[in-house]
């Protein structure tokens, strides 16, 4: 390169070592080009794989799972035969309990199909009505006693084998004895479902029951109220310790070894892996104190103490963003330090802190590992009705289910997953609000 | 109330409010600590102790025959009671003496309760009494009411220190006892991994074998598939969106991927195990190969999605705090976009990237419900991603759930690789945040 002749020199020809490094440039600038043009459509592809991925998990969850919430009925006459249900005729409450109401129901299938006499047969019929169905009976006798000895036209959940074919996740084409039901039964069905007693409607028991072996009369309520009874105690414990804690750090705390020693503590922890938090509930509350396991109570103790670094700093980060010009005001009229972080501060950080609050708690909503180890995952029939009654969690729930070998369960879980989403939505949804609703920039 | 009254009334007497040290409602306040604090504390003391004394005095009851069994039959005894009080099912045969023990028990239940409560209540007043004499003009009701307060704030912040000290505590006094029965470089460096033992002498059974290398090895593999997606696809979004996406592209992309993110881990799980899992293996059949059901493929492509918002929204940060004098400076210099980015912006946060990767790679390790949904259970030693492997904690889910005795090295064992987990996690963790942190000061 020479160093003589300036480079710049407008209008003349550009000297010879300067039109070769232009000629350089130029050659070269098709393939920086379509570098350029390479790297920016990686970037595009890598977005686009992302949320590629989300439509078709969110999409496959929804095509396997909207079927969940309609459900396969059989409506039957049964005649209400006082000499099954009550020989006596006192109407005891006792003897109405303990009456065999899973014969009413054969016999009412039986006079549909008199035709079929060999006692194999005869299971099998029986086996297309759900085995939950004479409860539901038991529970309508029990209510009303004045329903024995009249003929009674309900509809009762067909069994989860029913229902499947009915909603074509069973292959005709598959031979009799790989399938679940048999060629009878599937002609039985089909003479039911052209006679109009078998029909699909709105599954109500899969959002009102506890949990079932039968996947026909399982349901995510007991999950659903577990869950609630866990958010309760993680709300009510890590909202006002995780709202102090951030006060304290950000305002009162002198910039001391201990103070980093916390703050590097809060780090660590937000970082833990959620399995660990459950170790700790086993060996800390249950093992140690010696609580009970499976309590929504523990539950929501492990989730607090998981969800404690999220919210504090949030927390944090809300008080940080008030600016100094409060705090400096309401300390020159005379506010000490707790009277103005309490009065000024205080509220106009609370829209922010709420928000982290509620995305904590959308987090524990969907945090199931740590429960395992607690012993949530038990099979729980009942609903649960308080903070120490065993009981699982939703997200729990859709583990169990995902596990069950029923063909039935599949979307099931995919229903339950979709309520879970929901709820998610929801309380995201409230804090996007909250924040667009309070944000302030000063 | 009370003690804001007693000052105003106070004040009178003194000459006006404006004697007053502190406003009326820190009197009443200052009343108020004095009442409930000692209260609620002894609380806390009756209702932790009741159980022990109640059990300490009906024993006593008992009478003398089943007082001189051995302790352990005492114990079976006092639980039957127990039992017969809250109305579960007992046992056995209720005998008379148990029956009578258990209305002892109830009876004396009800004296203590009592007894509790009018003692909880006279402190309450007795506190209520106190608070109430000093109440003065000249006391300095704000400031210690403001030093309670404060108390309360420093108990709240040290919780944090309580938690990771109850974990290490936890965790660490299982795994010494499991290291006495295993020695722990048979655990570290064992290459066989199968914790059925037989429970009784003369069961068939494994004899117990806790070699924990397997398990590593499959947490690396299906966290090291998980980093092969996430890395450079979470990256890339991350620059894509913060150097060329148009700003509406940018509004609708980003919160589509935080969507992600917030998805719980249990639906991943789900749709790895029923989804991805199956169509790998078809895939893989297709082309002529042997794929387990349960592949670490499957587990780790779709922990690697779930880590993309992680991994970019990390990245999105650290790109952003990058000056924009340096791209300014590179752009002068005719460089293109790309490669503005790829040699200036990339080295210049790459610190930043790092420690992102990091906590990416620690979340990928602790990951739990993937894995215990679509990983396999057997302790395979391979590094084939087609086959099935399982991870740490997978097998601490499987060790833990479900009944079983708490001193066996079975369960011990899991302890012992959570602690494992805990460290491993906890070391990258502090080195990723002193990365980031150092990084973000370089350029504020």
């Amino acid at each position: 390169m020479s160093n003589t002749s300036k480079p710049n020199d407008p209008g003349g020809p550009a000297p010879p070592s300067i039109q070769r490094a232009m000629d350089k440039v130029n050659a070269s600038l098709p393939s920086r080009y379509g570098a350029e043009k390479r790297f920016r459509i990686y970037g595009l592809l890598s977005v686009i794989v992302g949320i590629l991925f989300l439509t078709i998990l969110l999409t496959s969850i929804f095509a396997k799972g909207y079927t969940a919430f309609r459900q396969t009925f059989v409506t039957l006459d049964v005649y209400m035969d006082p000499a099954i249900i009550d020989p006596e005729g006192n109407r005891d409450p006792e003897t109405l309990r303990l009456a065999n109401y899973n014969s009413l129901i054969r016999n009412s299938l039986r006079e549909i199909f008199p035709e079929l006499t060999g006692r194999s047969e005869r299971r099998k019929l029986s086996a297309l009505v759900s085995n939950g169905a004479p409860f539901e009976l038991q529970n309508r006798v029990m209510d009303d006693p004045s329903l024995i000895g009249q003929e009674l036209s309900m509809a009762f959940p067909a069994s989860a084998d029913v229902d499947m074919l009915i909603k074509g996740k069973i292959d005709r084409s598959v031979p009799e004895d790989q399938r679940r039901l048999s060629d009878a039964q599937i002609g039985w069905i089909d003479t039911l479902r052209e006679d109009g007693v078998l029909h699909t409607r709105w599954n109500r028991a899969l959002l009102t029951n506890g949990d079932s072996r039968d996947p026909e009369m399982a349901g995510i309520w007991g999950a659903v109220k577990g869950s609630f009874y866990m958010l309760v105690v993680t709300l009510a414990l890590s909202f006002p310790i995780g709202v102090a804690a951030a006060v304290y750090l950000e305002e009162f705390a002198p910039r001391n070894r201990w103070t980093d020693l916390i703050e590097i503590n809060i780090n660590n922890l937000a970082a833990v892996p959620s399995i660990v938090f459950g170790l700790l509930g086993l060996a800390v509350f249950l093992n140690f104190f010696g609580m009970p396991r499976s309590a929504p109570l523990v539950g929501g103790l492990v989730l607090t103490v998981m969800t404690l670094p999220t919210v504090i700093i949030s927390g944090r980060a809300a008080l940080t963003s008030v600016p100094p010009s409060i705090r400096e005001a309401a300390l020159g009229m005379g506010a000490s330090k707790m009277q103005t972080t309490f009065h000024h501060v205080f509220p106009l950080a609370l829209p922010g802190m709420l928000t982290g609050t509620i995305i904590g708690m959308a987090r524990a909503l969907g945090e199931s590992a740590p429960l395992l180890m607690i012993g949530m995952v038990a099979f729980i029939v009942d609903v649960p009705q308080g903070f120490t009654d065993p009981a699982t969690a939703l997200p729990v729930q859709i583990y169990l289910w995902a596990d069950a070998p029923e063909r039935a369960f599949v979307e099931r879980t995919s229903a339950a997953i979709m309520v879970l989403l929901a709820f998610l939505i929801v309380m995201n949804g409230a804090a996007i609000y909250l924040r667009r609703r309070f944000e302030r920039r000063w | 109330m009370l003690g804001r009254r007693r000052a105003l009334a106070v004040a009178d007497t003194h000459g006006g409010i404006r004697s007053l040290h502190s406003l009326p409602g820190h009197y009443g306040l200052y009343t108020a600590i004095w009442v409930g604090l000692p209260a609620v504390f002894l609380l806390f003391i009756w209702k932790s102790l009741e159980p022990t004394i109640l059990t300490e005095l009906v024993t006593r009851g008992l009478p003398a025959q089943i007082r001189e069994l051995p302790p352990e039959r005492v114990g079976l005894i006092m639980n039957d009671v127990k039992n017969l009080v809250a109305g579960n099912i007992v046992s056995g045969e209720v005998s008379p003496e148990i029956s009578s023990a258990a209305e002892h028990w109830n009876s004396l239940e009800k004296t203590m309760r009592l007894a509790g409560a009018l003692f909880i209540i006279g402190l309450a007043a007795l506190g209520l009494l106190f608070g109430y004499r000093m109440v003065r003009p000249d006391l300095r009701a704000r400031n210690r009411v403001e030093g309670v307060v404060k108390a309360f704030l420093i108990g709240c912040s040290t919780i944090a220190i309580f938690t990771t000290v109850g974990i290490v505590l936890s965790v660490l006094f299982e795994s010494i006892r499991f290291f006495r029965a295993v020695p722990i470089t048979e655990f570290l460096f064992g290459l066989e991994w199968s914790p059925q033992i037989a429970l009784r002498a003369d069961q068939v059974g494994g004899s117990g074998a806790f070699g924990a290398v397997p398990l590593f090895a499959g947490t690396l593999l299906i966290a090291g598939i998980a980093m092969v997606v996430a890395a450079p696809v979470g990256l890339m979004t991350a620059i894509y969106l913060s150097e060329y996406a148009p700003r509406s592209v940018r509004g609708v992309a980003k919160p589509l991927l935080e969507i992600l993110a917030g998805i719980p881990t249990v639906v991943y799980g789900f749709f790895a195990a029923l989804v991805v899992a199956p169509e790998i293996r078809k895939f893989g059949e297709a082309l002529g190969l042997t794929v387990a059901s349960e592949s670490a493929l499957a587990a780790g492509l779709v922990m690697g999605v779930m880590i993309i918002p992680f991994v970019s929204s990390l990245s999105d940060d650290v790109i952003n705090a990058v000056p924009q004098s340096m791209r300014d400076g590179a752009y002068a210099l005719g460089a293109t976009k790309s490669e503005t980015t790829r040699q200036v912006i990339v080295p210049a946060a790459l610190p930043g990237i790092v420690g992102g990767l990091l906590l990416a790679v620690s979340r990928a390790i602790g990951e739990t419900m993937i894995v215990v949904m679509a990983a396999g259970l057997a302790a395979n030693l391979t590094a084939n991603p087609l086959e099935a492997v399982t991870t740490v904690t997978v097998q601490i889910v499987t060790l833990l759930v479900g009944d079983q005795e708490f001193d066996s090295p079975k369960t011990l064992a899991a302890f012992a690789l959570g602690l494992v987990l805990f460290v491993v996690t906890l070391i990258l963790n502090i080195i990723a945040l002193t990365v980031v942190r150092k990084y973000r000061e370089q350029y504020e």
